[in-house]
């Protein structure tokens, strides 16, 4: 129990942190100091911020999770991948959305596509979109701060109750303490996760008689040697990978993000250390993630190996509830939580937990993207901010905050998948299919509005098919997939053990590639946005 | 698009490529420091690779011209 007070106390210095720490007086807020802190954040909170949000439940649990079953692989895939594309795109794109954002006076993503694309309902239709792609994000962190405080005190905080505990902090600090609070908080955390890693993996690596050893026996069973390559990962699955992080700029609680920067020049620093930062939190949870294999003196681990095992060997003649039922108890979300139980000294452990709930309680700052999308795009770009004024703005934001805490919260307790797939397959992959939009915006002076409206609906089409189809098709045992669609022989559509394939890619390629035609073509077929709204666009971003 | 401009692109889309590292697909060894998968070392190193790349673009294709 000694370790969730710990967290528990960690979670009462965020409070204050979010709260009173860098409260301004209360007169100051307006809109944008609530939602934007102003647009004041210097070099070191915005990197820390920024990365903090991007960060979620399963930078440390999913993480750890995946490469317990897949191996090594799992950092090749998420981890060096975002290294590359999510620093990238900030320094590319997210520039351009800071500048026209000071200029213009946004304060969402949607505001920018309505005023460049001369629009409202189409405006509303991607906020709804984004709306609900974003929802599931922050249902990640609600399961996963109720899976964390549940093994950290040993079972004894029930999982309702850890995530409730977590929703109640998170809405307070967002509720008060708006973009300013929050910012604070996620630098701290951000802080306090990467600082987990190599303090978690020192602690275990002791633990487990060392790396050396650890390494050698896995390498020696033809059970578990594979994890340490990638074998079981088709090369053109692994590079689809890649188009994941295009989600991070389309994200609107990062492109938000972008917006609190005070100069340009706060984003020199952090597409510089960003991949550094990924380095330092992935590379130890990927690590342990896969050691946890050798582990034979914890039940629960022993347990989901057994699983695995049955799986794969008995997989193909058990029927999908079976399966189903072997996938329940192969969930290895709460692995780095066991090693740390078993290895780590109690008082360790709990600071450690703390640092795990850092990472987990990323959900913050997409609860609050979420209420400053709401009030702008939909409460005052529809006459509520004219009618009500300001300060009714402010109050409805924070009305919608519990309002979707609420939200969050009860569709948590009704979602048994795991935290990774649950994001892959619906956020990020959306999200990433949306990306399109945002480089259209800033770069393409033909796109239209027009254009916009079809990627977007085609982005929302496509993830309801997913879902549907994963839905209908139970997912197979490991090894050979269910096709479901084959043209002369060649396998367009099947549905794996873990997800669905397109001609071997993941779904998020033919998804992007698809939004890009979509929006190339449309846009050509349609007129464009008036000189005027042009020349305000683009001469300001000419060099 | 300058000499410079230009070399900058292709640098990023080498280094975009060099994600791919069929070469390593199947074996583990050698264990880089005695633990440490090749395959793991290499996508390591990546991410200090993109941190580099991240400098150079910096360094010398900042849009100043946006503040």
């Amino acid at each position: 129990m000694i370790p969730a007070l710990v967290v528990f106390l960690y979670l009462g210095v965020v409070l204050y942190i979010g709260i009173f720490a860098f409260r301004r007086a209360p007169g100051r807020q307006d809109a944008e100091d609530y939602f934007l802190a102003g647009r004041s954040l210097g070099p070191f909170v915005f990197l820390f911020s920024l990365f903090g949000a991007h960060m979620t439940a399963f930078t440390i649990l999913g993480s750890s999770g995946h490469a317990f079953h897949n191996g090594i692989v799992t950092f090749g895939l998420m981890a060096s991948s975002s290294g590359l594309v999510v620093p990238l795109t900030l320094f590319l794109v997210g520039t351009r959305v800071w500048s026209l954002g000071k200029r213009h006076g946004f304060m969402t993503p949607v505001q920018m596509f309505r005023d460049r694309w001369e629009t409202s309902h189409i405006g509303t239709v991607i906020f709804a979109v984004q709306a609900l792609l974003l929802v599931p994000y922050i249902v990640i962190g609600v399961i996963g701060g109720g899976t964390t405080l549940n093994a950290i005190s040993g079972g004894l905080v029930p999982y309702w109750f850890g995530g409730a505990v977590v929703a109640l902090v998170v809405m307070s600090y967002v509720f008060f303490g708006g973009m300013r609070g929050t910012a604070w908080v996620n630098t701290f955390q951000t802080i306090l996760f990467l600082a987990f890693g190599a303090v978690a993996v020192t602690v275990i690596g002791a633990g487990l008689g060392g790396f050396r050893e650890t390494m050698e026996a896995l390498l020696a069973s033809p059970a578990t040697a594979p994890l340490l390559t990638r074998e079981r990962v088709p090369p053109l699955f692994f590079f689809s990978y890649t188009f994941i992080p295009l989600s991070a700029i389309a994200f609107p609680h990062i492109s938000i993000f972008c917006l609190t920067a005070r100069r340009l020049q706060q984003f020199r620093k952090t597409v510089i250390l960003y991949p550094l930062c990924i380095l330092a939190i992935w590379l130890p949870c990927v690590f342990l993630g896969v050691a946890a294999n050798r582990v034979t003196d914890i039940p629960q681990i022993r347990d989901k190996i057994e699983a695995r095992r049955a799986l794969a060997v008995w997989g193909p003649r058990l029927s999908p509830a079976e399966r189903d039922q072997l996938r329940a108890r192969m969930a290895a979300d709460d692995v780095v939580l066991l090693l740390l139980g078993r290895y780590a000294p109690i008082w360790l452990a709990g600071l450690l937990g703390a640092g795990i709930m850092a990472a987990v309680m990323a959900s913050d700052s997409q609860i609050l993207a979420l209420s400053t999308m709401f009030t702008e795009d939909v409460f005052a770009h529809y006459g509520g901010k004219a009618r009500f004024g300001e300060s009714v703005q402010v109050h409805t934001g924070r009305i919608f905050v519990v309002l979707l805490t609420i939200v969050a919260y009860t569709i948590a307790l009704r979602f048994p998948q795991s935290i990774f797939e649950l994001a892959v397959q619906y956020g990020f992959s959306g999200f990433a299919a949306l990306s399109p939009l945002v480089v259209a915006a800033v770069y393409w002076r033909r796109s239209t509005k027009w254009g916009a409206l079809a990627s977007t609906v085609w982005v929302i089409a496509s993830v309801a098919a997913v879902a549907v189809l994963q839905w209908l098709v139970p997912a197979p045992a490991p090894g050979p997939p269910t096709v479901v669609w084959s043209v002369g022989g060649v396998e367009v559509l099947v549905r794996t053990a873990n997800g669905t394939a397109v001609c071997g890619l993941m779904p998020v390629v033919p998804m992007t590639l698809v939004s890009v035609v979509l929006l190339v073509v449309v846009s050509w077929l349609t007129p464009r946005p008036s000189a005027a709204t042009l020349a305000r666009y683009f001469e300001p971003l000419k060099r | 698009m300058s000499p410079r401009r230009f070399l900058l692109v292709v640098v990023v889309i080498a280094v975009y490529l060099l994600h791919q590292d069929f070469w390593w697909w199947r074996t583990a060894k050698p264990l880089v420091f005695g633990f440490l998968p090749v395959g793991l070392f290499y996508h390591a190193c990546y991410s200090v690779a993109a941190a580099l790349l991240m400098w150079l673009l910096v360094k010398y294709a900042w849009p100043s011209h946006l503040e």
